[in-house]
């Protein structure tokens, strides 16, 4: 009964001027890495310093892209657990986004670690008590699932006869197609084990991410100290997951001069709604119940960026995407998903930077251009790799290039 | 066309909130479990610091740095009062500082307060919470010390730590550490097993080292005896739930004049801990969600209404 186009790779010029400016600023982070790395340490190219351990690099790279990531979780619950095959179409790219995210997770905090190499320990030093220890473990099995979860559409793309990847690579793809082809069933039959183990790891650390500055209240700003800071974690990552599928698919579909697929998007919408409602319920019930609400009004950087967060991060998306017309209309729904996402972003930076007010602090933190160009720098390799596979792997099903069953 | 059946679709919605409700609920503070308390060791030693008999010599923090083996300060450097200009941290490589504070009647030089900043060596230490791999430990005998082989400078504990105490050798650039004072128990430390340096140094017997049951004793008993002369408050007494150095303030400076934080006494760990442990409790809130969704994604599946629905009138 389906007559959704099947996933295949998108025929599209790879080197166009936005794919050749993205790799300019990726060389810029690589030349920064070689300082990082082989020269300064962190020292010489961030702003870190003994009462600000925790910079842009973890309030964003590690903490906003992990948010950002929960499109893969979301919506495979959508699509494979509770059985919505309207949304099939569109797990491909979420589970795609998902993977590439928490890879860059990993790329950008081996950027800010001191002992990068050791990053592999938790998996042997174990310590339990810690919030940190269970993202990290949670993070790391979750990545392996990820891996496994895209591995059949990597066999797929390697199977087919269709479309030949460029020189060596279509050797290299003639070798793997045996190992493929005997890999592809048993990857097959796994899948359902761990879409649910997916969502159940998602759920423990993306709220996890929310406990991590609960070890330090005397030094949160009154209107981030909360203990549901856990819940309204998990609240945002649902939320924020179904607004970056539907931000990134709209993008993509631009780049790539593809018409939107509005008949997925739309209805997904509604999602967004159900679960921004519960985040602002419980993250203005919080304010209420500790009595927190007097600090919106005392002018500090901090009230600011929490009304900022709340008007334009929530509110006012919230608002626009009660509507149907907003919801059925490609530009109006791409804005309304874009200040979810930056919303998200916002709230991450501020929960993990602007909140944080050490004691003895002389200066306050802001990140170095470095820290900046690094940042953009992973951004743009992921967009770029994310165009590589879309292009000779099958991720998007699109009507433009149908391929009928 | 097939229908699903009402009792069906009613099962989806309210396992749906179920599952919803699954993880909220673990994650609400008032249902997740209570994790015992900051157990308090008999054995635990530690260090009362008498703040008004403190002269701003210094010696504590030479003794200090050789004691770790880090650049000792000149007798030229020592005697500068130049340093007190600006409020000093400890900092990867001095680990303790001294800081100078204004007298009552101000603009005397003497009459000057000086207060020895250091890690207060907690009772429950967030620092010893927070590290994912366990590189920060408090021995049987109170010190929390620091194993740099497990660490890999994620600085988590710099975070968590509410002295903002431990510090990082950001300038180092293959093997850098969180460094803060150890009570000389550290590894190398000539003083390992012993008395600190800095109370053994220092020429005005400051510092009293000894058991931290006993050393609060004798705090309480110096504030009954000169109520004229201290403060009636034994700093790490009870601030985030205790810690091994307690501190005696002269009677008309507060704490928070001489450079110290207004802590509560609840440790910042039961606040993560509870809900980590309420999470993991025989790791059935992540096994309960699990199965849920299993049970979900099977009776969700294509074509599991067919059993459930009445045959079709035309016969197909």
């Amino acid at each position: 009964m389906s007559e959704h186009a099947l996933p295949t790779p998108v025929n599209r010029k790879l080197l166009t001027p936005g794919v050749l400016f993205l790799l300019m600023l990726t060389a810029i982070m690589f030349c920064i890495a070689i300082v990082r790395f082989g020269f300064s340490g962190l020292a010489g190219v961030t702003n870190l310093d003994q009462q600000h351990p925790w910079g842009l690099w973890i309030a964003f790279d590690v903490a906003s892209g992990v948010a950002l990531a929960a499109g893969g979780f979301t919506v495979a619950a959508l699509a494979h657990i509770f059985h919505r095959e309207h949304y099939h179409a569109i797990a491909r790219p979420a589970l795609l986004t998902a993977m590439l995210g928490y890879t860059f997770v990993g790329i950008g905090l081996m950027f800010d670690l001191g002992r990068y190499y050791n990053i592999w320990h938790p998996i042997i030093l174990w310590q339990g008590d810690s919030v940190l220890f269970e993202v990290g473990m949670c993070v790391v099995c979750y990545i392996n699932v990820l891996y496994l979860e895209f591995a059949p559409i990597f066999c797929e793309g390697v199977a087919s006869e269709e479309h030949s990847w460029p020189g060596p690579f279509e050797r290299i793809r003639h070798l793997l197609r045996p190992i493929c082809a005997a890999a592809y069933p048993y990857l097959n039959r796994i899948q359902f084990l761990l879409v649910i183990a997916g969502v159940v790891l998602s759920c423990l650390h993306q709220s996890s991410l929310g406990n991590l500055m609960v070890i330090a209240p005397s030094k949160m700003h009154d209107l981030w100290d909360t203990q549901i800071s856990s819940l309204l974690f998990l609240l945002s990552a649902f939320m924020v997951g179904f607004a970056m599928v539907i931000f990134e698919s709209m993008y993509a579909s631009w780049s790539l001069k593809l018409k939107p697929e509005m008949e997925i998007l739309s209805p997904m919408a509604k999602f967004i709604v159900f679960f921004t409602g519960l985040y602002l319920a419980f993250k203005i019930g919080d304010v209420l119940v500790r009595e927190s609400y007097g600090l919106l009004f005392e002018g500090s950087a901090q009230s600011v960026c929490f009304i900022i967060e709340m008007v334009f991060g929530l509110i006012v998306p919230f608002v626009m995407l009660l509507s149907a017309r907003v919801r059925n209309t490609p530009r109006l729904l791409f804005i309304a998903a874009l200040l979810i996402v930056l919303g998200v972003v916002f709230n991450r930076i501020n929960v993990f930077l602007v909140a944080y007010q050490p004691p003895y602090a002389t200066k306050t933190y802001f990140p170095t251009i470095w820290e900046i160009a690094v940042t953009v720098g992973l951004v743009s390799l992921l967009m770029l790799i994310y165009r590589v596979i879309v292009t000779y792997l099958p991720v998007i099903s699109h009507p433009d290039k149908a391929r009928k069953a | 066309m097939s229908t699903v059946s009402v009792s069906r679709r009613d099962f989806l919605r309210k396992a749906g909130l179920a599952g919803l409700a699954t993880p909220a609920v673990a994650l609400l503070p008032e249902t997740a479990v209570a994790s015992e308390g900051a157990e308090l060791s008999e054995d635990w030693m530690g260090v009362l610091v008498d703040i008004q008999k403190c002269i701003g010599c210094r010696r504590c923090e030479a003794a200090c740095n050789e004691a770790n083996g880090f650049e000792v300060p000149t007798d030229e450097e020592l005697t500068a009062t130049s340093v007190f200009a600006e409020h000093r941290r400890p900092g990867p490589h001095h680990h303790t500082t001294i800081n100078r504070f204004p007298p009552r009647d101000g603009g005397v030089e003497d009459g000057a307060i000086f207060a020895k900043a250091n890690c207060l060596h907690c009772n429950k230490p967030a620092c010893v919470s927070a590290c994912l791999v366990g590189a920060f430990r408090k021995l049987d005998d109170g010190p929390v010390v620091y194993d740099a082989w497990k660490c890999m400078g994620c600085r988590y504990c710099m975070v968590a730590c509410p002295f903002q105490i431990p510090t990082y050798e950001y300038d180092y650039l293959l093997t850098p550490q969180v460094r803060k004072c150890t009570m000389c128990a550290n590894e190398g430390n000539p003083n390992k097993g012993g008395v600190p340096a800095c109370v053994q140094t220092c020429p005005k017997e400051v510092m009293t080292y000894g058991k931290r049951s006993e050393l609060l004793t004798e705090a309480h008993e110096k504030i009954a005896r000169h109520p004229d002369l201290y403060r009636d408050h034994v700093y790490g007494e009870h601030e985030v739930g205790g810690t091994s150095w307690l501190y005696l303030a002269p009677k008309d400076h507060s704490f928070e004049e001489l450079g110290f934080l207004s802590l509560d006494s609840s440790p910042p760990p039961m606040r993560t801990e509870r809900i980590q442990h309420g999470i993991f409790k025989y790791f059935i809130p992540p096994l309960a969600w699990y199965g849920l969704l299993g049970a979900v994604m099977w009776v969700a599946r294509p074509g599991a209404d067919d059993k459930w629905q009445e045959p079709a009138k035309d016969g197909s």
